[in-house]
C-alpha cells in the first residue's frame, strides 16, 4: 500500500516538474509558430 | 549552505531519473533569454526621448550644444551588452568548470540563479539611472557569468543519469537554451507594454519582474536536481567493460584534456560549425529580403527568422538524439558534408529564384547549427569520460565565443566589400556562402583526424577510486545525519 502511494506521489511530482517547464515552452513555441506562419502569407 | 552540497543531492532509491531533465530545463529555459535580448534594444534607445530616440546623428556628435544634452543610448552601444554577456559565458564556463563539476549541480544552479537575477536587478538600476556601464556590468558581466555556470551545470549530471542515451539527455537541456527566447521574447514585450506610459518606457520594471521570475524558476530547478548514487545504473543497462574505438571507459582530468589533440580538434569543429551558422543566423532577415527583393517582405522575413529559431531548437534535440544511434563522429560528418552541399546550393536558389529551396536549405543548416551545440557534450564524454565532462565542456565553450566574433565579421565584412565593388545586392552573399562551405571542409578534416585519446592522459584507477569513495562517504554521512539527500 505504502509503495503504491509512494509511486503515485512520484508520478505526480514528475508530471508537475514536466508541466512547470513544458507549458511555458509550448506557449512560446506556439507564439513563434504563429509569427513564422507569416512567411507563407 | 549545506543544502547546496553535492552530498545532499545524491538521489535515494526509487528516484525517477526523468525528474532531472526538467531541472536542467528550468535553468536553460531561463538563461536562453539571452537570445531574445534584442527585444530591449529599440525601447532602450528611447528611455529619455520616450516617443523617439534623442541620440544625436553622427554629424551632430562634435557640436558643443549637442554634447551638453543628455542623450539616449545608440544601437551600437547597446549591442555591446549581448556581446559582453556571450564573451563572459565562454570565460566563466572555462574558469568555473571544475568548481561546477566538483561542487555539484545544485550549488552551480543556485549560483547561476543568483547571478542571473542579480544581473537583471543591476541592469534595472542602470536603466533607471540611465547609466549604460551599469547595464554592461549587470547583464553583460554578472549575467554572462550566470550564462556560463548555468549552461554547463546540468551537463555531466544528465550524462551520468542517462549513460544509455547521453546525446538525447544533453540535447534536451541544450534545446531549452534555444527555446528560452521563445518564452522571453513575447513575455518581455507584454511586460514592457504593461509598464510603459506616455512619459515612461517600462524597461527597468520589466528587468525587475524578469529577474524575480527567473530566480524562482531556476531555484525550483536547483531544488529538484539530483545526482545518481555512486555505482547507480539504469535498469537493464550494462555498461561497456572495454572501450570501443571512439568511446572510452576511462576518465581524463579536466586540465589534462586541453593537452590532447582531440580537445583542440573538437574545439575547431565546434568553432567552425558555429561560425558557419551564427554568421547567417544574424543576417537571415536582411539576406532573405536582399536575395529575393519584392518576394520576401519584412513581415515574411520576420516569419522566416521565427521558423529558423524553431529549427534551431528542434535540431538540438533531433541531432543529439540521433548521435546516440549513429555515433558522434558520424553526426559531425553529416553536419560538415550536408552543410557544405547546402551552403553551395544557396547562391543557386537565388539564381533560379526559388524561395522554397532557399528556406529549406537554411532550415536544415540552422538545425545542424543547433545540433553542433547539443551533440558536443556527448562527443566529449566519448573522448574524455564522464567524470569531468562538464568542466571540459566549459573549456570548449570558448570556441563559441570565438565563433561569435568570426561569424558575423565574415558575413558583414564580405557583404560590405561586395557592395562596395559593385556586386548586386541579390548576389552579395554568394562569396560568403562559399567561404562558409570552405570552413566546413576544414571541419570535416578535423573530424576525420579525431581518434581515441592516448591512454597516458587517462586518470589512474586509484584517482577514480578515491573520488568514488569520497562520494560514497558523503552520501552515507548525509543519510546518517538524518537529512536524506532525496528529500
Amino acid at each position: 500500500m505504502t509503495t503504491q502511494s509512494q509511486e503515485s506521489t512520484a508520478a505526480v511530482k514528475l508530471l508537475l516538474a514536466w508541466a512547470f517547464v513544458g507549458i511555458p515552452l509550448i506557449w512560446g513555441v506556439v507564439q513563434t509558430a504563429i509569427n513564422a506562419s507569416k512567411l507563407f502569407h | 549552505m549545506s543544502f547546496l552540497d553535492r552530498s545532499r543531492t545524491i538521489a535515494g532509491p526509487g528516484f525517477n531519473r526523468w525528474m532531472v531533465p526538467p531541472a536542467a530545463l528550468c535553468v536553460h529555459l531561463c538563461i536562453g533569454q539571452a537570445y531574445a535580448f534584442s527585444v530591449f534594444n529599440k525601447p532602450m534607445t528611447k528611455l529619455l526621448g520616450i516617443s523617439q530616440s534623442t541620440a544625436p546623428a553622427s554629424w551632430q556628435t562634435n557640436l558643443d550644444w549637442v554634447q551638453s544634452l543628455p542623450n539616449d543610448w545608440t544601437i551600437p552601444a547597446l549591442g555591446w551588452i549581448f556581446s559582453i554577456a556571450i564573451f563572459f559565458l565562454g570565460v566563466s564556463s572555462a574558469v568555473f568548470g571544475r568548481w561546477v563539476e566538483e561542487g555539484g549541480p545544485r550549488r552551480a544552479m543556485f549560483t547561476a540563479a543568483l547571478c542571473w537575477a542579480g544581473g537583471f536587478f543591476l541592469s534595472a538600476i542602470g536603466v533607471y539611472a540611465h547609466q549604460l556601464w551599469l547595464v554592461y556590468v549587470g547583464y553583460g558581466f554578472i549575467g554572462g557569468i550566470a550564462l556560463g555556470i548555468g549552461y554547463i551545470s546540468p551537463v555531466s549530471t544528465l550524462i551520468k543519469w542517462f549513460p544509455d542515451r547521453p546525446g538525447m539527455a544533453t540535447g534536451m537541456a541544450i534545446m531549452g537554451f534555444g527555446g528560452g527566447a521563445f518564452i522571453a521574447s513575447p513575455l518581455s514585450v507584454w511586460l514592457m507594454h504593461q509598464f510603459t506610459t506616455t512619459t515612461h518606457v517600462g524597461v527597468a520594471e520589466t528587468f525587475i519582474v524578469l529577474g524575480i521570475i527567473y530566480f524562482i524558476w531556476m531555484l525550483v530547478g536547483s531544488m529538484i536536481v539530483r545526482v545518481p548514487a555512486p555505482g547507480w545504473k539504469p535498469e537493464g543497462y550494462t555498461p561497456p567493460v572495454q572501450a570501443t574505438k571512439l568511446i572510452t571507459t576511462s576518465d581524463v582530468f579536466v586540465y589534462d584534456s586541453y593537452k590532447t589533440p582531440q580537445f583542440w580538434l573538437i574545439w575547431l569543429i565546434l568553432c567552425l560549425n558555429v561560425t558557419a551558422g551564427i554568421g547567417v543566423l544574424g543576417q537571415a532577415s536582411l539576406m532573405s529580403q536582399e536575395m529575393f527583393p519584392g518576394r520576401i517582405t519584412p513581415v515574411a522575413a520576420a516569419g522566416f527568422v521565427g521558423l529558423m529559431s524553431l529549427f534551431n531548437m528542434g535540431g538540438r534535440f533531433f541531432w543529439a538524439s540521433t548521435s546516440d544511434y549513429i555515433g558522434r563522429k558520424n553526426t559531425y560528418f553529416i553536419f560538415m558534408v550536408l552543410g557544405f552541399v547546402l551552403y553551395c546550393l544557396v547562391p543557386h536558389t537565388g539564381t533560379i529564384g526559388s524561395v522554397s529551396a532557399f528556406v529549406i536549405c537554411f532550415l536544415i543548416i540552422i538545425s545542424m547549427y543547433g545540433g553542433g551545440f547539443s551533440t558536443v557534450p556527448a562527443y566529449l564524454k566519448d573522448m574524455f569520460g564522464t567524470r569531468y565532462v562538464g568542466a571540459i565542456h566549459g573549456l570548449l565553450l570558448t570556441a563559441w565565443s570565438a565563433a561569435g566574433i568570426f561569424g558575423p565579421v565574415i558575413v558583414n565584412y564580405l557583404r560590405e566589400y561586395n557592395l562596395a565593388h559593385g556586386v548586386p545586392k541579390a548576389q552579395a552573399y554568394n562569396n560568403t556562402m562559399y567561404i562558409m562551405a570552405g570552413l566546413l571542409v576544414i571541419g570535416f578534416i578535423c573530424n576525420l583526424m579525431v581518434k581515441a585519446v592516448n591512454s597516458r592522459f587517462h586518470m589512474k584507477p586509484e584517482d577514480g577510486a578515491l573520488a568514488t569513495a569520497a562520494e560514497a562517504g558523503a552520501a552515507m554521512a548525509a543519510r546518517l545525519s538524518g537529512k536524506p539527500a532525496s528529500a
